[in-house]
């Protein structure tokens, strides 16, 4: 009967389906490299860059051609997915911690990867910044002033964002040295929180709200992301404004061991990172707004990253899984913090 | 005779509607100016640009692929559904009925998220996947499979009221006539269930089209090979690429528009039908 031949060949072709659907790295059907980079969400812009300059540098040193598939998201999001599956060559995330979970589950990383690479494997470093309107009608110079009545400040939720978790640790500092202890430092978190007219769940979600729904006299932003913003949506319209202190903000790299050994991609993987810290790639991170490692580069755009008093998560804050458990888990400051303020 | 409903003031009569068709310019007709106004802020070349990019053109290409193989799959596991349920009796009939509308309770966000527990890396078919090297989330299984899932009950919730009420007198005749069951099927029930079958089936492509968070827990984000059109423009409208976000969203918009005639076109018929021919 024709129909059941019908249903057979679907049948067929479903088979078919489910078997080519492979999403990692590896060699494609023309011999051609895949890299598979997992990367968090403001970075999508630096990469374009950065894997352009990487696939011409490799075709002209091993005559190979490389083509590179990019994810992005939010860095905890992102990292899940590794964990679940999603086969990256390389993950590129927001903070160290988001990359020691995937190395606590056997196999797929090795523990030690932040050694692997100079630099505490971060090839570009960046703060946290305030971005206000033109003009700075609110005259906002320094942490003390997001705190004043009637300021509305931008910032996306710690639970779900990289960039929130730098933006409250920021805070915290300055409420530290500021106030002189915990206590006070906590009682600035909560005045500043309370500032706060909505939490987006991710970094780029909260420049939109800034930006685009002009919601907010101060957003607290990723350096790159402020600079990327005054030069995206509208030019002249926002002011970037340096605090007195913020927070040294290291988004790590890191070869996923498991998958470039499935895919058979390490030795490329590893030059892929490699190149991160080469002049050229310096380059190309300074011009995207990220503070590069390389003396000379960090020089040359000296007039883009104003120094600041920076302060590391290490010494501050005694590590990511340190602060992670005292602020960000559940039940910890910032939940406590936030039952307070909506009550 | 007018009956109390119609009986109203005219000044009542003017509010309702005034209100009625307010609240669809401002929630409806507006949005949706909206899009195509974005859309074509830059121009038609930026829109065409904007469609026609490499990357955009894969999310179509993936849109249709997980659209043409999960909406046969539900008009088969529909038909079959509403088939047995009303046309047998059998024990667990209403725990079955039950099942097939849990999709429509349950967030799209758990329904992907079954998935990635099942067949996640770290999910219970995770190792035995990884050792036969199958993919099935972070890629177009998974996708196909989340679609499957939030689009499951369109095709059977549409039959089983409508088959229900034909009862089973067709078949038996057919079958008391030396018909094989395939037979009554194709010559009986398919007839009497066709517009029925076909509105279903509209719907249940609009939703597979347009289906978001269950497919945006199982995607990846590859770009170029895992972002369906939905997840496109989200990452378009993250990228401050607001033009190519409304341009890839008026595509989906006028998808909904088609839908929207082609179900006026079936209810139409479908009327037509059961009122004319009658049973």
């Amino acid at each position: 009967m024709p129909i059941s031949r019908r249903v057979f060949t679907i049948a067929m072709l479903l088979g078919a389906a489910a078997l080519a659907g492979c999403s990692g790295g590896g060699k494609d059907q023309d011999g051609k490299i895949v890299l598979l980079n997992v990367s968090y969400d403001p970075t999508r812009e630096l990469y374009k860059e950065v894997n352009a300059g990487f696939a011409n540098k490799w075709k002209a040193e091993h005559g190979q051609d490389v083509t590179f598939k990019m994810s992005h998201g939010g860095s905890g999001k992102q990292s899940r997915s590794v964990i679940d599956g999603l086969e990256a060559d390389v993950v590129t995330l927001a903070l160290a911690y988001d990359i020691d979970a995937i190395a606590a589950k056997p196999g797929l990383l090795d523990a030690a990867w932040q050694t692997r690479l100079p630099d505490n494997s971060s090839p570009y470093t960046s703060t946290i910044v305030f971005l206000v309107r033109k003009g700075n009608p609110k005259g906002i110079k320094d942490w003390g002033d997001l705190v004043k009545p009637g300021v509305k400040v931008i910032t996306p939720n710690p639970k779900t964002s990289g960039g929130a978790r730098w933006n409250f640790l920021a805070a915290w500092a300055y409420g530290r040295k500021a106030g002189g202890s915990d206590a006070a430092a906590e009682a600035y978190v909560s005045k500043l929180l309370a500032n706060v007219p909505v939490l987006d769940s991710g970094a780029r979600g909260a420049t939109t709200t800034f930006a685009e729904r002009n919601i907010g006299d101060v957003l607290l932003a990723w350096e790159n992301e402020a600079y990327l913003a005054s030069k995206e949506i509208g030019a002249g319209k926002f002011e970037v404004v340096v605090p007195s202190i913020s927070i040294l903000a290291e988004p790590p790299v890191a070869v996923v061991d498991a998958n470039v050994k499935k895919h058979k991609t390490g030795e490329i993987a590893k030059a892929y990172l490699d190149y991160l810290y080469t002049p050229e790639a310096q380059d190309m991170i300074a011009r995207n707004f990220y503070r590069p490692r390389d003396p000379q580069v960090a020089a040359r755009y000296a007039g883009t990253f104003p120094k600041l008093n920076l302060v590391t998560i290490d010494q501050e804050f005694g590590g990511w899984k340190a602060a992670q458990a005292t602020y960000f888990a559940d039940g910890a400051k910032f939940d406590s913090i936030f039952a307070k303020i909506r009550r | 005779m007018r009956n109390g409903a119609t009986s109203e003031s005219r000044l009542a009569r003017a509010t309702i509607m005034t209100l009625g068709l307010g609240f669809l310019g401002l929630f409806l007709v507006m949005p949706l100016l909206v899009v195509f106004a974005q859309a074509l802020a830059s121009g038609i070349g930026a829109y065409a640009d904007a469609v026609l990019e490499p990357d955009a053109l894969a999310a179509m290409k993936l849109t249709l692929t997980v659209a043409a193989i999960s909406v046969p799959l539900n008009i088969a596991f529909g038909v079959a559904a509403a088939w047995a349920i009303t046309k047998f009796d059998f024990p667990g009939k209403s725990i079955l009925i039950t099942f097939i509308d849990l999709p429509f309770s349950v967030s799209p966000v758990v329904s992907g998220l079954i998935y990635v527990l099942l067949f996640g890396a770290q999910g219970w078919l995770g190792p035995w996947l990884a050792e036969h090297d199958v993919q099935i989330i972070f890629a177009v299984p998974g996708i196909v499979l989340a679609t499957v899932f939030v689009t499951f009950p369109f095709v059977a919730r549409e039959l089983i009221p409508l088959m229900a009420e034909q009862g089973r007198d067709d078949e038996e005749a057919a079958l008391s006539l030396g018909a094989s069951g395939w037979q009554a099927f194709w010559h009986a029930t398919l007839p009497n269930i066709r517009w029925g079958l076909l509105y279903g089936v509209l719907l249940c492509n609009a939703r597979a089209m347009g289906e978001f968070g269950a497919v945006s827990v199982v995607s990846g984000h590859i770009r170029g090979e895992t972002n369906t059109m939905p997840l496109h423009v989200e990452i378009l409208y993250n990228e401050y690429n607001f033009v190519a976000a409304f341009a890839v969203a008026s595509l989906l918009a006028l998808l909904a528009l088609v839908t929207l005639v082609l179900k006026s076109f079936l209810e139409w018929r479908y009327d037509y039908h059961g009122k004319g021919t009658g049973h």
